[in-house]
């Protein structure tokens, strides 16, 4: 078609001011707006079952608050920017060392997680099952545990290919992603924090 | 974009004859959106046939008193894998299927924002629904025989607990419905991704076409909406597996709660099914009517607000279970207040046609039939709305015909409206209009031959979801005419099947633009090359055809 | 007595259905002017401007982008139309659960099982099944107020010419009530899908005059007919697991799995209106219950002749 060519000449002058957002970043924006739609139906069916337990054992007798716990995980959230602005800087050896440390501090809340959850089912004998506290805690505490060990994950094989001298650098928008879903765990963390063990106790 | 110093050699030139096995395997390790778009249509009419020839087998069920063709537990089996289906198996894939296939044509975008992404989304749906219907022989479990789920496609708690549902077959139903929906989830962030940010230069979201619109504020709905029902399905594994007590009343667990969840997901779900064919309409109307949309800023509110509100009415799904009268007031208000943005669209369309020259090839005449069953459909809706109301019709047959008139009147007429109207694009041959016309008529007859009785059995108080019922309840000559109504249905479909399966071969050509039509769609060859388009006309406006094709009056001038 | 079998909802005999009739009828009515108004819009449209044969011209027709008059015009109308209609929902749900209806005559409790009703009448100490009992109220004065609880599943309690419905709900406590104008037997099914023979679990709402109710009521106090023609009957019953899963007053069997026998007779149907309570019936169904009502939780007994014969004389013997 003739006019095509002038149209394409056309569309070429009109590309240079066209911006659009980068889809990566809606990508990952929407995957957290429906993760948090996920997490918005188990805190509410926590909070709708609160002291709706037909038998023991109660919150107040066996949850105590896990507070090194949570300063660890909030605090990931600092180190995590930390080595982003240091990969920014391109200062390769400060991220890393920011960046080990966030996964460390990730990796400890999720061992005081499991200590707790030990506590829980061997002295206190409060599983799953037990009652209906048993079933909202495990499975809303579970499920943030889980998306905790996803980040980790993810977080560990950037670490893995930047100590195999990938030049992690080149991903910088991918890391910055990743940076985002782990405050996304750190947010919802303080949710069901105040939910389970503020309101629900 | 680069749209312009690509190769510009015709897309059938570099395609080497394939073998069989070759070319199946370029289908089965595609990620080309057109591809996989074909393929979630596909699958969705393959369900539809099998879920609807079940819905005949009910009908036949039906069709007098003390029916003896299935017994109890066949019949609720049939209903709950027709229902469940139709809804995530031929609904869902609709919604993706169209968007996939179309979005990014219609955007004059190369392909979606994240193709493997949306590989995955297809790969997992198919799993998922196989995984359902493997229940018919893994449901029993090991020792027990095989049987599909039999808890209804809302599968109520506590009748769906351990101790009311042995075996395995609400695990398959909880399992295929939760991983098919991780599908949908996936291919919905995909669409928004490439709608917000793979437009090509000039498509301002205020150009974007109505079926883009649509498709945006449904792929939104899904990604809110879904997660509430996964969320609830995990918990009633979790339930059936490792003892939770979420649904277990004898615990003091909640059976109102499994309904609350199912519905925050189901209702804006029927809005999600409803979407496709608004999308549809808003493209195929204008063109036939030789008219732009009429009002389209006020359709786009529309939809807007239809995504907002559905999010807050999902109790009007239970009226009955003893709310307080607040929220029934509450839910009964925003049910309704819904019919508001619904109105106008209808309204608009109708105004579209207005004026126009109506050109009534099948498209058209579907959208028509869309028109007056979905205003039927809408007002039963506002009588199920008006909760006192409700009291009598709820799980009656009245509701039965309702959502039929909704889906069936709504969705699947929308729906083979665009199947006629871009098959030429998808194929490169046109269907057959003489038999489209067969199609419509016979199954637009059969349809509301079907449905339209079944408003008044429920009103003489049958409820629905019975195997049988007896002489004398003044219900017998409503189910005949329904039944026999299925078989028109049943024609009508078949006259469908074969008009694909023959134009597919050897229909006439269709050319790049057989309707004369104003979207990017038809601005590149049919079938569309890998790479969509050789060069973009430059979009000024929402009809950039209609801009090339009239270039004295184009419709930048006005917008 | 008069039976209606015909659950017709536009011809309602007590206060809650004349109530849901009425706001029906108001419902239809606005609904039918709508559908018929944008009906004719439509199809006026559709026939008067498709394309004329005689016109091949490529000419397109007058480009019309919109009129946000008409817009707002097609949007406020609907609007007010809804605002009526929840106005007057608002009033009639309110009326229906919140405005106190008249007073009780009577409590009953309704329990809802698979696939059967249990009937309780806490204050006359009277346990019977599938069949409520009520006084008529021709002047819609008094009430009977019905508990509706649940042993299993949801289901739904619908008559619809007297009620619409309310949901049986375990672990939950829902009331309704009825005030039936005129005797007569009233059936509804169960509502909400509870399973295998959901289809099979009507139910029978018989109003009858407060004198008729009363003698009715003072029967069923009564422990079981102990009829002596049938003593060795008795005892065959009795030997049998019947006993394990039902009650028959002032008798050692006390299952409490199945129906209450006591007054087996003073019933219309037997198994949830599947089958009319005659010798045939009972026989038929006390040998093989799967055989009426597949896959309901009564099991065949596999008895034999003999053995059915005495259990059925005996059972026709509780009056
Ligand atoms: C495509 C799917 C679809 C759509 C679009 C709708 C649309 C609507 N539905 Fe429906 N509905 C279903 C699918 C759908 N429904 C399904 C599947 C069920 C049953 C689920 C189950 O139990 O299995 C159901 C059940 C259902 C119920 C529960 C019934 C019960 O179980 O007791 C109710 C109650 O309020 C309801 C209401 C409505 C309303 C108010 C609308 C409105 O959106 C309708 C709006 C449209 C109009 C009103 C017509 C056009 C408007 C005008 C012409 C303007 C003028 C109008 C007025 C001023 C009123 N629906
Ligand atoms: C998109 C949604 C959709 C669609 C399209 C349909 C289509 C149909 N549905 Fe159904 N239906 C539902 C969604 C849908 N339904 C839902 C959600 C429920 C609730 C389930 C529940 O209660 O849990 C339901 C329930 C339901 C019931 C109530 C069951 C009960 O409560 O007891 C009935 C009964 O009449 C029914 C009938 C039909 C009929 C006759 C069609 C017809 O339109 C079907 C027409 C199609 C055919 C007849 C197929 C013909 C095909 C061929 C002939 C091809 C030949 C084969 C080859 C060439 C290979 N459906
Ligand atoms: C395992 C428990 C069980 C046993 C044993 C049992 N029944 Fe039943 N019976 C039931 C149940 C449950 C029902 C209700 C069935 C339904 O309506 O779904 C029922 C219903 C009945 C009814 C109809 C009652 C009514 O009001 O409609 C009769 C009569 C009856 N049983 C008699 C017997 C006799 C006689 C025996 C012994 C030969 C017996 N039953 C043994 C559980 C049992
Ligand atoms: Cu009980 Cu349905
Ligand atoms: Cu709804």
């Amino acid at each position: 078609m003739a006019e095509g060519h002038l149209v394409a000449a056309d569309a070429l002058s009109m590309e240079r001011e066209w911006k659009l957002p980068d889809r990566g970043t809606i990508g990952i924006i929407f995957l957290i707006i429906t993760e948090t739609s996920l997490f918005t139906m188990f805190v509410a069916v926590y909070l709708i079952y609160i002291g709706k337990s037909a038998t023991g054992p109660y919150p107040k007798d066996v949850l105590d608050i896990p507070v090194l716990a949570t300063v660890c995980l909030l605090s990931s959230s600092l180190t995590v920017v930390f080595a982003e602005h240091a990969l920014k800087k391109n200062e390769l050896g400060r991220f890393k060392l920011w960046w080990a440390l966030t996964i460390g501090l990730g990796a400890y809340f999720l061992f005081a997680t499991g200590m707790e959850w030990r506590k829980l089912i061997y002295e206190d004998h409060l599983t799953i099952s037990t009652n209906l506290f048993g079933s909202t805690f495990y499975s809303l505490v579970g499920l943030h545990a889980s998306h905790v060990i996803v980040g980790l994950t993810f977080l560990s094989i950037v670490l893995a290919a930047t100590l195999r001298g990938f030049p992690i650098q080149t991903q910088l928008r991918r890391v910055l992603f990743l940076s985002w879903y782990w405050h996304f765990v750190d947010a919802v963390w303080v949710i069901v924090f105040t939910v389970v063990y503020i309101i629900g106790r | 974009m680069a749209t312009i110093d690509y190769p510009l050699e015709h897309p059938k030139a570099n395609e080497p004859e394939f073998s069989f096995s070759q070319s199946l395997y370029t289908w089965v390790a595609t990620v080309d959106h057109k591809r996989l778009g074909l393929m979630y249509i596909t699958a969705a009419l393959l369900f539809l046939i099998v879920a609807g020839l079940m819905a005949a087998v009910m009908r036949m069920q039906l069709a007098f008193p003390n029916g003896h063709v299935v017994g109890p537990d066949t019949y609720n089996r049939l209903f709950t894998m027709h229902g469940t289906t139709m809804v995530f198996l031929v609904g869902m894939p609709i919604v993706a299927g169209l968007s996939n296939y179309l979005v990014p044509l219609m955007i004059g975008a190369r392909d979606m924002a994240f193709p493997r992404l949306n590989a995955f989304g297809f790969w997992i749906f198919l799993f998922g629904g196989l995984l359902l219907y493997y229940s018919y022989f893994g449901g029993g479990g090991l020792s027990g025989d095989g049987s599909a789920p039999d808890v209804g496609w809302f599968a109520y708690a506590p009748l769906t607990e351990r101790s009311f549902s042995r075996g395995h077959a609400t695990d398959y139903w909880a399992l295929g419905v939760l991983v098919s929906g991780l599908g949908s989830i996936a291919s919905a962030i995909n669409v928004i991704a490439t709608t917000l940010s793979m437009r090509c230069p000039g498509m301002t979201l205020s150009r974007m076409p109505m079926f883009v619109w649509v498709m945006l504020v449904d792929a939104w709905m899904i990604v809110i909406a879904l997660p509430p029902l996964s969320a609830a399905q995990i918990m009633l594994l979790l339930d059936r597996y490792l003892g939770a007590n979420f649904f277990n009343t004898q615990a003091g667990g909640s059976a109102v709660l499994w309904q609350h969840l199912f519905w925050i997901f189901g209702h804006p779900e029927v809005y999600i099914l409803i979407f496709p064919a608004f999308a549809i309409l808003s493209e195929v109307i204008p063109v036939f009517s030789r008219k732009p949309l009429f009002g389209r800023p006020a359709m786009v509110g529309a939809v807007v607000a239809i995504g907002f509100i559905s999010m807050g009415v999902w109790a009007h799904h239970m009226f009955a279970v003893g709310m307080s009268s607040w929220s029934n007031t509450f839910f009964a208000a925003s049910s309704m207040l819904v019919g508001v943005p619904t109105g106008i669209k209808i309204f608009n369309w109708t105004a579209t046609m207005y004026g126009g020259k109506l050109r009534f090839a099948t498209p058209l005449l579907f959208c028509c039939g869309f028109l007056l069953q979905f205003l039927m459909a809408g007002l039963t809706g506002i009588m199920l709305a008006v909760a006192p109301f409700d009291w009598q019709l709820h799980d009656s047959y009245f509701v039965v015909a309702h959502f039929h008139f909704t889906l069936v009147g709504g969705l699947v007429f929308g729906f083979f409206a665009g199947v006629y109207y871009w098959f030429p694009k998808a194929i490169g041959a046109m269907l057959n209009d003489k038999l489209g016309k067969w199609h419509f008529w016979l199954f637009c007859i059969g349809f509301n031959m079907t449905f339209i009785p079944l408003h008044w059995a429920g009103m003489l108080g049958m409820p629905r979801r019975i195997y049988t019922y007896a002489p004398g309840r003044g219900w017998e000559a409503w189910n005949l005419i329904a039944s026999i109504g299925v078989i028109f249905q049943a024609a009508g479909i078949l006259c469908f099947i074969w008009n694909v399966l023959r134009s597919a071969r050897h229909g006439e050509p269709a050319g790049d633009d057989p309707w004369d039509a104003w979207t990017l769609e038809w601005a590149t060859t049919s079938p569309p090359p890998e790479y969509n388009f050789e060069k973009l006309p430059v979009v000024r406006s929402s009809r950039p055809l209609w801009d090339l094709k009239h270039p004295q009056d184009p419709d930048w001038k006005f917008e | 007595m008069a039976e209606h079998r015909v659950a017709n909802i536009f011809k309602p005999l007590a206060s809650p259905a004349a109530a849901e009739h009425n706001i029906a009828l108001l419902t239809l009515a606005i609904t039918a002017v709508i559908f018929v108004v944008v009906g004719v819009l439509i199809v006026f449209t559709i026939v008067r401007f498709r394309r004329r044969t005689d016109d091949e011209s490529r000419q397109e027709p007058a480009q019309v982008y919109g009129s946000n008059q008409i817009e707002a015009a097609w949007t406020v109308i609907p609007i007010l139309i809804v605002f009526v209609l929840i106005g007057v929902s608002a009033r009639v749900i309110a009326s229906i659960q919140n405005a106190s209806p008249p007073p009780s005559t009577l409590k009953i409790t309704l329990i809802g099982h698979q696939w059967w009703w249990e009937v309780v009448y806490p204050d006359y100490g009277i346990v019977t099944a599938n069949e409520i009992h009520v006084p008529t109220s021709p002047d819609g004065k008094t009430a009977t107020y019905l508990r509706l609880e649940s042993m299993d599943v949801i289901h739904s309690f619908w008559v619809p010419q007297l009620a619409g419905k309310t949901d049986l709900i375990p672990n939950r406590t829902n009331y309704t009530w009825i005030d039936p104008r005129q005797p007569g037997v009233y059936i509804g099914n169960c509502a909400e899908y509870c399973g295998t023979q959901h289809a099979n679990m009507l139910l029978r709402v018989i109003a009858e005059s407060p004198s008729d109710f009363k003698t009715w009521a003072a029967d069923q106090q009564k422990p079981a007919a102990d009829n002596p023609q049938v003593g060795d009957a008795k005892a065959a019953f009795g030997s049998l697991a019947c006993v394990n899963c039902h009650t028959i007053k002032g008798t050692p069997s006390i299952g409490k799995f199945g129906p209450d026998l006591t007054h087996l007779m003073s019933r219309q149907t037997l198994a949830a209106g599947v089958l009319t309570n005659n010798a045939k019936d009972l026989r038929a169904w006390v040998n093989d219950p799967q055989q009426a009502k597949p896959g309901c939780f009564m099991p065949s007994m596999k008895l034999t002749d003999k053995q059915l014969d005495r259990v059925v004389s005996y059972l026709q013997s509780l009056k």
